[in-house]
């Protein structure tokens, strides 16, 4: 019955002269995340609004699941779209809607009617009086309660008459795409997803790396982290996923190196090559999903001695996430699952039985001195050789 | 240079099996069931298939039902004659290291009040006729051992077992899983003492989602799946005809370079573990310890330890030299818990996650296996360098 959507956004309307950016921004997000939705779609704004129109058939769960990964959406209002035939055929029309959507009518209920055509022969006011009028003599156990209705009934007359009352919860946050790119550390764990997510929801496009160990790392360790890329880009759209061949650099430095360091030198190394591409790709940041004193690597000490080799500033939305809470957003996203499939990371396959937890930043730079001689030719390889897939 | 040494997994299918099932599914693709030329046309692939496994196995064409692999035919023989033979007892007889379609269809009937016993095994993977006796009751309903284990290539002595639970009690049924066998060893139900045996098509060069149960004539046994009535009320549903025929096409051309494909398996075997031992620190599993050539096991698998590098590992820097072998055993490789098998074999705790298994077929050439050989050679001692400091 419902042929079009009302998108409410909420941040965006607080936005000065920027304001129409935001709103194309979000036209842009609604189109590209309704591209591979059964159906088709007229995307429009107006006065102030916009309006996802259905032409034809369409799959109205699957859009509502859509709709609700487009950041910059507060609420996605299902609209029932009636040509005007008079007043009192709206009328009919109208308790057709509240029998049809309410089964249940032991409702409070409030209309709120606009005249965005001003030629309409009654005024708001009256629209919501007689109305409200109808619809209590067609369904008596309604009441009308106009402080806290349980159903807020609006009538917008337009060109056609549009009737909605239901509005579903969008993903809230800024259009993507508002807020520049940046670049997110993916590893296949259940954290930088998450991570990757969070930073999206503020508008700022995805691009990721992943550093890949063969043949320690395996290539369904791989296939796992575009999966995971496919899930950011379902709300980020398409992501650019960097893959970067680390295997050489992590035995290099394996060799050179105290082994506890181990873990600490090779971050270091990846958040070297993830800025030096994030620069080349026109990305303001950085994204890991560290939490403070989640693993060895995670404490403030040794954060400290992965943050310095980096100009760009690192986002790190999760930093004061328990587990479980991120456990939960990942759920929320559906990556958990795919996350915790056993294949494992380049960061555990080395990793010392007792790595450094308050790492010595001096000490660390001196150790990474011991690399001097090869460490400069194996990074430049590593990065000319990098594969690139875009996932979307 | 690709070198497929991954049969256990599965196998290439033989042009033939292609070929015809290709023509099956464009030309001859009637339902054996209907009525007109195009269903009997159909049929008369399944009737040639069921003679050529009667032949093959020196059973009645009346004794072969099609399955869709191996796992339904385990499903089907266990679950089926449990429930057909359940007023003469509730106990059943298995081995530790069954194929999880035995393991897990045994642990579902012990959730429906099923009594199970599972056999030990020794250090080679071999069941005790000892343990086997002392198991069997009067209740005892069906034995089921797997022919050839799937990880390390041990042999049970099927034909013992079979005679021996002949006499202890007529009533037994004896199932053997012979998945990994069936095509490796000339195996005979009849003689052998074996009232169901289970085959697996894409093991033999045929096709996947094919299988067979020989069911014994005199079985008592119930279908698992209802349906239309197919194949006497055994097993309901359209006959696979496409995947049944590639599949006896595939046995009928194994069959008829048998000989010397199992003497040319065995010396690949042979060649193959000589230069495997060459490696220090490797061990090689599931041999007779009278036989360190291999002799008296599957001809097709290798199962070896190598201490200090993690099969997983291993595995991905071989196949970067286009080299395909599995972890312990495919059907396990995927999950984190280690195999059953080697467990039960009492391989040591760091060498159980240290284990490749090299399994050859028809294909595997000299040339692939010294190759092979030739990478281990290169890659070990850099794999050994490079490894998690304890």
């Amino acid at each position: 019955m419902f042929t079009a959507f009302l998108i409410k956004y909420a941040e965006i309307g607080i936005k000065g002269k920027n304001r129409y950016l935001f709103e194309d921004a979000l036209v842009h997000q609604i189109k590209f995340a309704l591209k591979k939705c059964e159906g088709r779609f007229l995307i429009h704004k107006s006065q102030g609004r916009i309006y996802v129109d259905a032409q034809g058939e369409f799959d109205y769960d699957e859009t509502i699941k859509r709709l609700q990964k487009v950041f910059g959406i507060s609420g996605i209002c299902p609209v029932v779209y009636v040509e005007d035939e008079g007043f009192e055929k709206l009328c009919d029309r109208v308790i057709r809607y509240i029998t049809d959507v309410y089964p249940d009518r032991n409702k409070t209920f409030k209309v709120h009617s606009r005249r965005a055509r001003k030629d309409y022969p009654k005024e708001s006011m009256e629209i919501n009086a007689d109305i409200g009028e109808a619809i209590l003599n067609a369904c008596p156990e309604m009441s009308v309660d106009v402080h806290d209705p349980q159903i807020l009934l609006n009538i917008e007359i337009r060109e056609k008459i549009y009737i909605y009352s239901e509005i579903i919860p969008g993903p809230g946050g800024m259009p993507v795409g508002t807020g520049g790119k940046a670049m997110l550390l993916l590893s296949g764990g259940i954290d930088s997803p998450v991570a990757g997510y969070m930073i999206a929801k503020r508008g700022v496009k995805i691009d990721a790396v992943y550093f890949h160990a063969p043949p320690y790392t395996s290539e369904r360790a791989k296939q796992k982290v575009v999966d995971l890329a496919r899930v950011v880009s379902a709300y980020a759209g398409p992501v650019w996923l960097h893959v970067i061949n680390f295997t050489d650099i992590q035995l290099y430095i394996y060799e050179k190196c105290p082994h506890e360091e181990l873990t600490i030198i090779m971050r270091r190394y990846m958040m070297r090559i993830a800025e030096h591409i994030a620069k080349e790709t026109g990305c303001l940041g950085l994204i890991t999903g560290e939490s403070i004193g989640q693993v060895a690597s995670q404490t403030m000490n040794s954060l400290i001695a992965t943050n310095e080799v980096c100009e760009l500033p690192v986002y790190r939305p999760l930093i004061g996430f328990d587990k479980n809470e991120i456990v939960s957003v990942s759920q929320k996203i559906d990556a958990f699952e795919t996350s915790i499939q056993p294949y494992e990371d380049c960061c555990t396959i080395f990793v010392a039985r007792h790595p450094v937890t308050k790492p010595n930043v001096n000490v660390i730079r001196r150790h990474e001195r011991n690399l001097e001689e090869r460490i400069d030719e194996l990074v430049q390889t590593a990065l000319n050789t990098r594969e690139l897939i875009v996932v979307e | 240079m690709e070198v497929y040494l991954d049969n256990s997994a599965t196998t290439r299918a033989f042009p033939e099996v292609a070929e015809l099932m290709t023509r099956i599914m464009c030309e001859d693709y009637g339902n054996p069931s209907s009525l007109h030329m195009k269903g009997v046309q159909a049929e008369q692939y399944l009737r040639y298939a069921k003679e050529t496994f009667a032949r093959l196995l020196k059973v009645n064409e009346k004794e072969i039902f099609f399955t869709s692999g191996g796992t339904e035919s385990d499903n089907m023989a266990l679950i089926g004659c449990a429930r057909a033979n359940d007023r003469r007892g509730n106990h059943l007889i298995t081995t530790q290291v069954e194929h999880p379609a035995v393991l897990n269809t045994m642990r579902y009937l012990e959730s429906r009040g099923y009594r199970v016993t599972y056999l030990p095994v020794n250090s080679q993977g071999c069941i005790s006729l000892g343990d086997l006796q002392r198991a069997m009751t009067p209740g005892t309903i069906l034995v089921s051992i797997m022919h050839t284990n799937n990880e390390i290539g041990t042999l049970q002595p099927i034909a013992e077992a079979g005679m021996l639970i002949r006499r202890m009690n007529p009533n037994t049924l004896f199932h053997v899983d012979a998945v990994q066998g069936f095509g490796k060893a000339k195996i005979f139900p009849k003689k052998a003492g074996i009232d169901l045996l289970s085959a697996s098509g894409h093991k033999i060069h045929g096709p996947k989602g094919v299988g067979l149960l020989y069911i014994g004539d005199k079985v008592k046994i119930q279908p698992i799946l209802h349906g239309g009535g197919q194949q006497m009320n055994l097993r309901s549903g359209t006959d696979n005809v496409s995947g049944i025929a590639g599949f006896a096409k595939a046995a009928e051309l194994l069959y008829a370079h048998y000989e010397d494909d199992m003497k040319r398996l065995y010396q690949c075997k042979r060649y193959f573990m000589e230069g495997v031992r060459r490696l220090e620190g490797v061990k090689i599993n599931g041999l007779l310890p009278e036989a360190p050539d291999g002799a008296g096991t599957a001809p097709h698998i290798v199962s070896v330890s190598i201490s200090g590098v993690r099969s997983e590992v291993l595995l991905h820097a071989l196949e970067e030299d286009g080299i395909y072998v599995s972890a312990g055993s495919a059907c396990a490789a995927r999950k984190p818990q280690p195999s059953v098998t080697l467990k039960a074999i009492g391989v040591e705790r760091e060498l159980l996650d240290s284990t490749i298994r090299f399994s050859f077929s028809v294909y595997t050439t000299k040339e692939e296996l010294d190759y092979t050989l030739q990478a281990m050679y290169d890659k070990i001692p850099m794999l050994r360098k490079y490894t998690r400091r304890r």
